[in-house]
């Protein structure tokens, strides 16, 4: 009848709030016993009726906190007994317990904190730092565990007494949540103009909603580092920023406060809708709504060329209030000048956005770590919808993904290009923020900061150092220079492999249909059109692109027309017949010369089995893009081309089925392609529509000559190439009607923020 | 011994009679005025100072013969330059050469003319030498070896280890166009009539700008493999300084820089024949530039950066964009046998 219960709960259990909820629940419950964090999360006993005990740990399991992730409910005893208590306390941890917390990622401010801020009678009206145990930023001010007051940003910070009132209650919304503060005792705003410095004024946020609204730049500090904002409605400020930021044409991200006022110029599928609204609040590519359907259309330098927006719904509280008058889109793009890391200081945001920023919105609740916002897409695929992380910061880290094996402590310090790192402990995998590309002192920086503090914050001592085999990567040079640790090397195409299998908990031999722009392979060539099979322990090459030239190596990525007439050479033999075709004829003829020479002779032309870059090669062919401003810029105009659901004929190639590995030979095609231009007549998007399609086809007669020899039917998809949208729907629903299982990336990038996670699994399956 | 259309054999190699008469007869007139070697085996020089600079350098270039130039002439001017840049007069040479059996000895002679005009610019006499035939394919035509001896009369000490912040980065002349030549040529690219290759002796260059500043030069290199980022990384390291340049000053020929982006190829990494990279004291900068300017060799010199206190980049760039960007070192060996 009467019981007594232990339970040990482990997951995000720590910092969320979760002691009170368990303290609430069990009082409503009439339950007797005690709850205290311990070292492996959150430990518990409760006594009373049985079936009052049942119900208690089913609403436990069911109703957590917001922030809370449960992982495992563990019953450790159970006995009955003849007498129960009657009172439940919250104990506090024993001393000298250091708690192995899994920190909590930052998170949007929740709908209560956001109706107190508004509320004139509240205590915290206008107050833009309001937060509770349900919201509020965690990861970004995080200094080191356990996760305390002291131990971030907010300790500069003491606590009034209201708000240390708060704190203590039990039944307060504000128990134990570290950032408190208020009007009285926390971190202010200030207004300031890049050459005059403070300026005077009560109502900085208003002021700079009046500056935003005349069109000018104004730098806001957020949650993970600084945004220059301006009215995305005014086309003259959008491209002053563009101007001044020195970005001709990636699009910028936008940010709206509601998902009524995002209808005006987008539409949202329901599961963008929710991803739009989740305890992250990233950034996700919606639909543009056209001139014709759209109440109001945004500025047409805002995103050009593409028929998506990257938008995201307001997050911090200082962002309502930005949108509390008539505003009600802005532009939010990241406070760097091109490829630096985003400021997150005052000081640094201050020097660097000077030319670029009418205005700043500063603050001093400092960030210790920079943040990026997270970007994802919603991909509906036969029928159902996927998520598909494109970049995975804020709201996402440091949550962990969980490997299928446990492992010894390992560091993976990924690729050169969107760079993360990532460290395991026990079954677990902490990939890092988005660091960025390691090719500046900033960045650099930035890397050993994030290994730095990782290892902190989990407690963790890396035995061994996983790294890519390119020799140049900035990541891998660190690695070897280190003395003190063993090393792994892992091939950056099984890595993409290694991280997707892991997503998806797979650990047996599978597939891997790996698509990307380049990584260094076994040979010393670069690859990236591959059919890779194997596990954690290694891999096979069973199929390949067949092999290219890249005249000018680096040169060719940023001018895809290189591209283009290698892939025209190595197809008609030379290019002198195929003035015709205007990729050619716009060439002078040294140019033609020079660049067949290269191809021909090998000077200065790696080799290559990129798809990424044949898709950049067929963009230029086809008249798309000769010379990209952005990466990835000639295969995402090719796609954009694309009616979405459309499908047609594709174009002829070749699999050499009889070598090893197999080659897929895309010359037939490229002669075709050559051979619609120069006759003129077929549209551009009809030709790229032909060319998705071949791509598709090689996809599905490839993985089935593979599926025949060895019997595998399980595929997985990575590399950055499959961001592109109609492919990854392509493949995945093509390849399902074919009979295999297909996994694609959920929880980590496709592309090569997403290798650091598969170089710790294969990393850590060695070292086992 | 006249030998149109007459080949080298094995037997010139062996150092018997053959040997004697190709030497006797052949490399040493052709020499003439340049060449005082006795015939014992080692050369005994009597020399003025107290102190010698030491260097040696191995010629591999392919094409041997080029638009403005040959290997005889490279081989000359590479160490001439070496012993140079440590503030020496350059005084002796040795030459040895491997010849290739059937190489044409029409072409040795045009390469010995080469080397004896150089040598006579440069006003360095051959003392000793050395030559051996290898069978048809065991080597490329010809390789050319030369060590050359100088003297240090200054006192003043010149090195990375008097590299300190404040100093200024002079380049003297336009980077990359010796590689470009050479490869244009090898390749059929069509580049080299308006891209001469800069192979030049510049110790006259070098004597003039000490005489007229003595102890504000600091260091001096030639920049040959591996171009201007191979040096700076190098100077950087030893020195235990960072230097920072800035691309818009990089003296690059217009038809240079055009062929390098069509090639993809980056000029900071190409190798000269006759170009100095200078770390000067930084006040002086301007003036020792000037100087530069006037001396052969010397007219498209440019100030392209400074030498900083050590920070994480051991060679940083500012770009055209106004951002900073790391110069690496270089990784792999894309372009060989360039000298």
């Amino acid at each position: 009848m009467f019981e007594t219960r232990r339970y040990q709960i482990r997951g995000i259990v720590q910092g969320v709030g979760f002691r009170p909820f368990v303290w609430r629940t069990a009082a409503r419950h009439a339950l007797g016993g005690w709850v205290r964090n311990d070292s492996d999360g959150v430990v518990l006993e409760v006594q009373g009726h049985e079936e009052a005990l049942e119900a208690f740990i089913m609403e436990v399991r069911t109703s957590a906190p917001a922030l809370a992730r449960i992982d495992s409910v563990a019953l450790l005893e159970q006995r009955s007994i003849e007498v129960v208590v009657e009172a439940f306390e919250i104990q506090l941890s024993a001393q000298g317990e250091r708690a192995q917390t899994l920190v909590s990622a930052d998170t949007r401010v929740c709908d209560e904190c956001l109706a107190e801020m508004l509320d004139p009678a509240d205590r915290r009206y206008r107050y833009p730092f309001i937060n509770c145990t349900n919201c509020g930023p965690r990861y970004s001010i995080i200094e080191g565990v356990p996760y305390d007051r002291a131990m971030t940003t907010m300790s500069v910070f003491p606590m009034c007494a209201e708000c240390s009132e708060e704190y203590h209650d039990v039944c307060d919304r504000r128990f134990h949540a570290q950032p408190v503060a208020c009007w009285k005792c926390g971190p202010r705003v200030e207004l300031w103009d890049s050459r005059r410095g403070r300026l005077e004024t009560t109502q900085p946020v208003r002021d700079a909603v009046v500056l935003l609204r005349a069109g000018a730049i104004v730098a806001v500090k957020g949650i993970g580092g600084y945004h220059l904002m301006v009215d995305a409605r005014n086309e003259d400020a959008v491209a002053e920023l563009r101007r001044r930021k020195r970005r001709e044409e990636k699009p910028f991200a936008v940010m709206s406060p509601t998902l009524a006022a995002m209808r005006n110029y987008a539409r949202m599928e329901e599961c963008e809708a929710e991803l739009l609204s989740s305890l992250a609040r990233p950034i996700v590519l919606v639909a543009k709504l056209d001139s014709a359907q759209a109440p109001a259309e945004l500025a047409p330098s805002v995103a050009p060329g593409n028929r998506r927006y990257g938008a995201m719904l307001a997050y911090a509280p200082l962002h309502h209030l930005l949108f509390e008058g008539e505003l009600d889109t802005l532009v939010a793009t990241s406070g760097n000048v091109s490829d630096e890391p985003i400021a997150f200081t005052n000081q640094d945001a201050l020097e660097r956005l000077a030319g670029i920023a009418d205005a700043f919105l500063i603050n001093n609740r400092d960030i210790y770590t920079r943040v990026d916002d997270s970007i994802v897409r919603a991909v509906s695929v036969g029928g159902r919808t996927e998520v598909s992380p494109l970049r995975r910061a804020r709201g996402y880290t440091p949550v962990p993904v969980n490997a299928p094996f446990e492992m010894p402590q390992v560091l993976a310090v990924g690729a050169e290009l969107k760079n993360t790192i990532c460290m395991s402990r026990g079954e677990e995998l902490f990939l890092s923020h988005h660091i960025g590309d390691l090719k500046n002192d900033a960045t650099r920086r930035s890397f050993e900061h994030a290994i730095g503090h990782l290892a902190k914050l989990l407690e963790v001592n890396p035995q061994v150092v996983a790294h890519d085999m390119h020799p140049g990567y900035m990541s891998t040079r660190f690695a070897r220079e280190q003395r003190q640790l063993p090393t792994v090397e892992v091939q950056h195409h099984h890595a993409h492999m290694a991280a997707c299998m892991c997503e998806h908990g797979l650990n047996e031999p599978v597939m891997g249909v790996i698509f990307d722009g380049t990584g260094y392979g076994i040979d010393g060539n670069i690859w990236g059109g591959e059919w890779l099979i194997g596990d954690y322990s290694g891999f096979e090459r069973a199929g390949q692109l067949e092999y290219f030239r890249l005249p000018g190596g680096d040169k060719a990525v940023e001018q895809p027309f290189r591209v283009a007439l290698s892939l025209l050479a190595q197809a008609h033999g030379e290019l002198g017949e195929l003035t015709g075709v205007p990729v050619v004829a716009a060439r002078s003829e040294q140019e033609r010369h020079v660049l067949a020479r290269m191809v021909e002779a090998g000077i200065s032309s790696p080799l290559t089995s990129s798809m990424g870059r044949l898709f950049d090669g067929v963009s230029a062919l086809l008249g798309v893009r000769e010379h990209c401003h952005y990466e990835a810029q000639a295969a995402i105009e090719l796609e954009q081309l694309i009616e979405p659901g459309t499908r047609a004929e594709p174009l002829e190639w070749a699999l050499h089925s009889d070598e090893q590995p197999l080659r897929i030979d895309a010359r037939p095609m490229v002669r075709e392609l050559a051979g619609l231009v120069a006759r003129g007549g077929a549209k551009a998007a009809e030709l790229s529509l032909r060319f998705h399609c071949t791509v598709v086809e090689m996809v599905r007669v490839t993985c089935m000559e593979i599926a025949r020899r060895t019997g595998l039917r399980k595929v997985v998809l990575s590399g950055g190439v499959w961001q592109n949208e109609w492919l990854l729907r392509g493949a995945h629903e093509t390849l399902e009607q074919a009979g295999f299982q297909v996994h694609t990336h959920r929880l980590v990038p496709a592309n090569d923020g997403g290798v650091a996670l598969g170089q710790a699994a294969v990393a850590g399956w060695r070292a086992r | 011994m006249s030998a149109t259309g007459k080949l080298i054999e094995l037997d010139h190699g062996t150092g018997g009679g053959m040997s004697q008469e190709l030497i006797g007869e052949l490399i040493a007139p052709r020499l003439g005025e340049v060449h005082h070697g006795r015939m014992e085996d080692s050369a005994v020089l009597g020399i003025e100072s107290s102190r010698i600079a030491v260097t040696t350098d191995s010629f591999v270039v392919d094409p041997i013969f080029f638009g403005n130039g040959d290997i005889g002439k490279l081989a000359v001017c590479g160490t001439v330059n070496d012993l140079a840049v440590s503030g020496a007069m350059p005084r002796f040479l040795t030459l040895a050469l491997v010849l290739e059996e059937g190489f044409p000895i029409a072409d040795l002679e045009r390469i010995l003319d080469s080397v004896r005009e150089a040598a006579s610019v440069a006003e360095v006499t051959i003392v000793a030498g050395d030559t051996k035939v290898v069978r048809g394919g065991e080597i490329d035509k010809i390789f050319i070896n030369t060590t050359g001896i100088g003297e240090l009369h200054r006192d003043h000490e010149l090195g990375m280890a008097h590299v300190t912040p404040g100093d200024a980065v002079i380049v003297t002349s336009w980077l990359g166009n010796h590689s470009i030549h050479i490869l244009s040529i090898r390749e059929g690219l069509g580049f080299e009539e308006r891209i001469p290759s800069d192979c030049a002796p510049l110790d006259g260059l070098v004597w003039n700008l000490l005489e007229e500043h003595p102890e504000l030069v600091h260091c001096m290199r030639d920049v040959t493999r591996g171009g201007l980022g191979t040096v700076l990384n190098e100077v950087a390291d030893g020195a235990g300084v960072s230097v920072a340049i800035d691309h818009e000053r990089l003296p690059i020929q217009r038809e240079t820089a055009m062929a390098a982006d069509m090639l993809g190829v980056n000029p900071l990494y190409l190798a000269n024949e006759g170009c100095l990279c200078l770390f000067v004291d930084g006040d002086a900068a301007a003036e020792i530039v000037e100087t530069v300017r006037l001396q052969p060799h010397g007219h498209a010199a440019e100030i392209v950066g400074s030498v900083v206190e050590r920070r994480e980049s051991a060679v940083s760039m500012r770009q055209s964009d106004g951002t900073e960007a790391t110069v690496e070192v270089l990784y792999g060996a894309e372009l060989p046998r360039l000298c």
